[in-house]
Formats: structure tokens, C-alpha cells, sequence
């Protein structure tokens, strides 16, 4: 540590104001802030005496992010070996996992840190922190195959186009990593969706077992003559708590619904995430599952027999729940309109899984659909607030 | 007669400083409609390009007879009969790219270039002008209309002009056409980035609000 300082202090003269080197100021001030706590302090207006700083609060939220991703890591592994049918020790799964995840988390954070490192110098701002985030939820939600350049071609697509025209962090409309995900899933559609992509070695085909499917859930369920029961690739049939657990195919974070929970506990303890989303969320995706069981008898989409509590586990419902609707940038800001925002979002997930035949996840749109209302939720929901102030204040008047 | 540097100026200004695409924001829909593949680009751009010269012409012909108050309708007529002229052309001669264009050639008529020309320009100006800013304009209108063509034929289908020019050993590889570069949407975000790149080198073309 006393070294980093030093280096840190013979670096700084360099960069200032004069210094030979001051258009790298940019970078210097993102490494110096990354190891030490910033020594600035606030000079005007009231404020609180914290140490928190975005970078900071980023960093819990990638710290949320790690029970799913190591559960991710050991699933990745798990599945390939359950694919091959060779018997596998714990170490071997993780060890596998951690060959195809690690370059995935690489490439993303790669592809990020280059365009917000140069956007910072082109524009002269400092580097924002938004990235740490983004560039550890972009792995967690693509599937374990997907080639590595396309992940770099996304990421990178999605910061300057989703992030870095509206200028930057804190100024999007979208959520980044949603937006990182949309472009892969519309651009490579052949590597983004399908029963081959979510094991890892599957699309190669070498050494499977006979007869095995690589099928999530989801893709199941929406399948034609689907009758109620969902299973593995080997066709035995998974239960509620497996489901649970997260002990399916299906993006490499995403499958944990109890990994994300802790997650969720992490971002609501130290005050990052927030309740009323996560909770509106699941009680919006809740409605629509019970609405669309109760309905199910007059349709024949098969689909619609799902058990709504099925439909929080299964998927992307419950990452997108903790951490791509929570997204404060991109969310709604007004207190009720989270409610509305959330619950929305949640209803959408659902209606855009079971009714529409051409996606079995909706998560993904129905956030990105959200993200774009919810500078409109607010609008209504201030304007309500200033009728009805308007109105009890000429009331009293009178 | 010479061309002054007046004259040239209603040439060049509109490939840049007051592109109609990426300044003025028009002609939009078909922008984003017929780039999918540079051949139809080109065809489209060379079709308004010409409707845009001789509408313009035409009206600044007859700019001291027509009513005032029935403009609107006369300068129609002249753009619908001259593209009904230009979609029969196309149909006689390439009729496989006219297949492709299918509609929109009759949506030059509906194309605001055209209306804006005709109303800001070829109303209240000679002949040779006109003309001179029509050829301007549509050269304006082609060439953002190529660029965006070519970078969504390159990107989305690996060709240039209908050939393939990504090397076959780049798709052993591993590498995919970018099935988004099909899609209108990115055919937005291009016109985004180009306007993006023009403006961010030209300051003064960037709007003060606030």
C-alpha cells in the first residue's frame, strides 16, 4: 500500500494543471480514486460526512453480484460434465466454469474500460465508475458460449450508444447492460438463443451424451405440447427447490434465484438497491402469472399452465428483479412512480414471456420498455403531486 | 453564362453545412427505409435527385403564375407526375431493384426535401439557381444515403454493391454478420453517428438551447 501511495504521489505533479502530462489526468484521477479514498472534500452547501462515493457504492453493488456469479461459475462447469456424462468432482466444475467465465468478465471489462477511458480523455471529464457494474452484469447475463467478440462488440456498443451520447453516467435512458444484451440478442440471434448455447461445449457437439437437450426451462415451457413438468438435459424432472437453487441451464448468472437473494439482502442492507422496485417487480410478475393461470383454461397455449410462482425462479426474472430494474440511473425516481415502474416491468416480463410465441424470456424488453416510460412516470406523478398541493393550498385560501 | 462562387455555394453547401439529412433532418423515413444495401441507396438517391432537379426547375418556370394560394397543390402535381415518370423508368430498366424500393419511389413524392426545396427555394428564385440547388440537394441526400448504405451492407451482409467482400476465412473463424445492421433501428443510429461526427467537427452546427 505504502508503495501505491508513493507512486501515486510522484505520478500526481505530472498531471496537474502544468504538467507535462495533465491530458492523462483523466486516467490518473480514475486509478488514484479506485485505490484511495478521495482526499477532496465538499465546500459548499449542506452535506453528509461519508466516505461513500459512487465508486464506492458501485463496488458494493459488484460485491452483490459475487454469489451469483460464483454460483454461475460452478453451474457453467456442473452442466458441461452433466452434458458429457463424465463424473466430475466440485473442483473440476469450478475449474471449467472459471476457463469460460473469466474470459467473458475479461472481454466485457476490456471492451468498457477502453470506451469510457477514451470518452473521458476526448470529452475531459473524469472517468466514471458506472462501468465496474455494467462490466460484471454483462457476463452474468449471456450465455456461457457466446463468443468473446461479440461480447467486446456489444459492450462497447452499448456504453457509447446507451451511455456515452446522453453523456455519460447518471445521464442514460437505458440500462447499459440490458442495452449490451439487446444488441447481441437482434444482432447474433443464432448465438443468443436456442437449446445449444446455455451449456457450455453443447454447440460444439463433441462428446454428448445421447439423446441429451440443452433446453432451458423457459424454452420448454414454451414449447409446443408442453405438459407441466420441466427437467434436465437427461429428462429427469427438476423440482421447485432445484429451480430454486438454480441448478439449471440458462445465462451464467441469471439460474440462482437464492444467490440472487443474497445479493438482494447485500443491496438492501447498505441502502444501494431499492425495496419498492424489487418488491413491485415481483408483485407485478406475480399478477401476471396468476392472471394468466386463471385464464389459462380458455386458451390453448400451454404456456399459460406455468404455476406463477414458477415464473420468479425460472429465467432472468429474479436477477433482473435485484439488479437490472433497481438500476437508479434508469429507473423511475419519484417514490410512487417506483411502484409503477416496477410492478409494470414485472407484468410485462411475463405477458412478453408466456403470449409471445417468438421470445420465451421477456425480461430483458420489459425493463428496457420501463426504462424508457419511466421519465414518463414521473412527469404524472409530479404533476399529481403539484395539482393536489394546488388544490388544498387554494382550498385553505379561501 | 458563368457560375459565380454564389452559385457554387448552392451546390456545396447543401453536402455539408446544410445537408438535408443530417442538418436539416429531412427525408428521414426513406433514409432509413432503402439503405439496407447500397445498390437501392444509390438508385433512390439518383431517383430524388432527379424528380428534385426538374420539380424544381418547373416551379421556378412557372413561380410568377402560380396562385399563391393553391401553390401547395400545383407543386404536388408537378412532383407526382415526375415521379410516375421515374417509376416507370426504373420498372422498364431495373426492375429487380424497383421490386426492392417497391414503395417508396412513389413516396418521393411525400419526401420533404422536395417540398422544402420547392417552397424555400425554387419559389422565389430563377431557373439556373434552382436548378443548381436541386443538384445540391440531392447530392446531399446521396450521400449520406451511400454512406449509411455502405456501412449497413458492409456490417449486416458482408457486401459491397451485391459482392461479398468479407473474406470467407473471417466466417470460419467465428466472425457473424451483425444481424442489427439490417434492422431499421441501426439504420437511425448510423444517421445518429454520422450527424454526431459532423457536428462535433463543425461546432457552429450544434443548436444553443438554454
Amino acid at each position: 500500500m505504502k508503495a501505491l501511495r508513493n507512486l501515486f504521489d510522484n505520478l500526481k505533479p505530472h498531471v496537474e494543471k502544468d504538467g507535462k502530462f495533465h491530458y492523462l489526468h483523466s486516467t490518473f484521477d480514475a486509478f488514484h480514486t479506485l485505490f484511495f479514498v478521495p482526499n477532496r472534500v465538499t465546500k459548499v452547501g449542506a452535506h453528509i460526512r461519508d466516505y461513500i462515493d459512487s465508486k464506492r457504492s458501485m463496488a458494493l453493488v459488484v460485491l452483490a453480484m459475487m454469489p451469483a456469479l460464483f454460483f454461475g461459475i460452478w453451474n457453467v462447469g456442473y452442466h458441461h460434465y452433466l452434458a458429457t456424462g463424465v463424473e466430475a468432482t466440485f473442483m473440476m466444475m469450478f475449474l471449467h466454469g472459471l476457463i469460460k467465465v473469466v474470459p467473458i468478465i475479461a472481454a466485457s471489462y476490456t471492451a468498457g474500460l477502453a470506451v469510457e477511458f477514451t470518452m473521458a480523455q476526448i470529452r475531459g471529464h473524469e472517468v466514471n465508475e458506472g462501468f465496474l457494474v455494467s462490466g460484471m452484469l454483462v457476463p452474468l447475463i449471456v450465455p456461457v458460449d457466446v463468443p468473446l467478440w461479440m461480447v467486446f462488440v456489444a459492450t462497447a456498443f452499448a456504453l457509447l450508444f446507451g451511455k456515452e451520447v446522453f453523456g455519460g453516467t447518471g445521464m442514460n435512458i437505458l440500462n447499459p447492460a440490458l442495452t449490451a444484451r439487446a444488441f447481441l440478442f437482434f444482432a447474433y440471434p443464432a448465438q443468443m438463443s436456442g437449446d445449444f448455447i446455455w451449456i457450455s461445449g453443447l454447440s460444439a457437439g463433441e462428446g454428448i451424451v445421447d439423446g441429451f437437450s440443452g433446453a432451458t426451462c423457459l424454452a420448454q415451457a414454451a414449447a409446443e405440447g408442453f405438459t407441466g413438468t420441466l427437467h434436465n438435459g437427461l429428462g429427469q424432472a427438476y423440482t421447485f427447490w432445484d429451480m430454486f437453487l438454480g441448478v439449471i441451464p440458462g445465462s451464467i448468472g441469471e439460474t440462482s434465484t437464492l444467490m440472487i437473494m443474497i445479493g438482494a439482502v447485500v443491496l438492501l442492507v447498505t441502502g444501494i438497491g431499492n425495496w419498492k422496485i424489487m418488491l413491485s417487480f415481483v408483485l407485478g410478475g406475480l399478477a401476471m402469472g396468476l392472471l394468466l393461470n386463471g385464464l389459462a383454461g380458455y386458451s390453448d397455449n400451454a404456456y399459460m399452465t406455468l404455476p406463477a410462482h414458477y415464473h420468479l425462479v425460472l429465467g432472468g426474472f429474479a436477477f433482473g428483479a435485484v439488479f437490472m430494474v433497481t438500476d437508479p440511473v434508469s429507473a423511475a425516481q419519484t417514490d410512487k412512480g417506483k411502484w409503477i415502474y416496477g410492478f409494470l416491468a414485472g407484468f410485462f416480463s411475463i405477458m412478453i414471456r408466456v403470449l409471445n410465441p417468438a421470445y420465451p424470456e421477456g425480461v430483458m424488453l420489459s425493463i428496457l420498455l420501463m426504462n424508457v416510460f419511466a421519465p414518463l412516470i414521473d412527469h404524472y406523478v409530479i404533476q399529481g403531486h403539484i395539482k393536489r398541493r394546488l388544490a388544498r393550498a387554494t382550498a385553505s385560501a379561501k | 453564362m458563368a457560375l459565380t462562387s454564389k452559385d457554387l455555394k448552392l451546390v456545396t453547401n447543401p453536402l455539408n453545412m446544410e445537408n438535408p439529412i443530417t442538418v436539416q433532418v429531412l427525408g428521414i423515413c426513406s433514409a432509413l427505409a432503402i439503405t439496407v444495401q447500397m445498390k437501392s441507396a444509390v438508385v433512390m438517391a439518383l431517383s430524388v435527385t432527379v424528380v428534385l432537379i426538374f420539380s424544381n426547375l418547373i416551379t421556378s418556370l412557372l413561380r410568377n403564375t402560380i396562385p399563391n394560394r393553391i401553390r401547395i397543390i400545383v407543386q404536388l402535381t408537378i412532383v407526382a407526375a415526375l415521379v410516375i415518370i421515374v417509376d416507370q423508368i426504373l420498372k422498364a430498366y431495373v426492375y429487380d431493384v424497383s421490386k426492392q424500393l417497391s414503395v417508396f419511389v412513389g413516396l418521393i413524392i411525400t419526401n420533404c426535401i422536395l417540398m422544402g426545396r420547392l417552397e424555400a427555394f425554387a419559389m422565389g428564385n430563377k431557373p439556373l439557381p434552382s436548378v443548381l440547388d436541386a443538384i445540391g440537394n440531392g447530392a446531399g441526400y446521396g450521400v449520406i444515403l451511400i454512406i449509411v448504405a455502405f456501412l449497413r451492407e458492409l456490417l449486416g451482409s458482408g457486401k459491397i454493391w451485391g459482392y461479398q467482400v468479407v473474406p470467407d476465412a473471417f466466417y470460419e473463424m467465428g466472425y457473424v454478420n451483425n444481424g442489427l445492421m439490417i434492422l431499421p433501428p441501426m439504420a437511425l443510429i448510423t444517421v445518429g453517428t454520422i450527424i454526431w461526427v459532423q457536428r462535433s467537427r463543425y461546432k457552429q452546427l450544434i443548436e444553443q438551447n438554454g
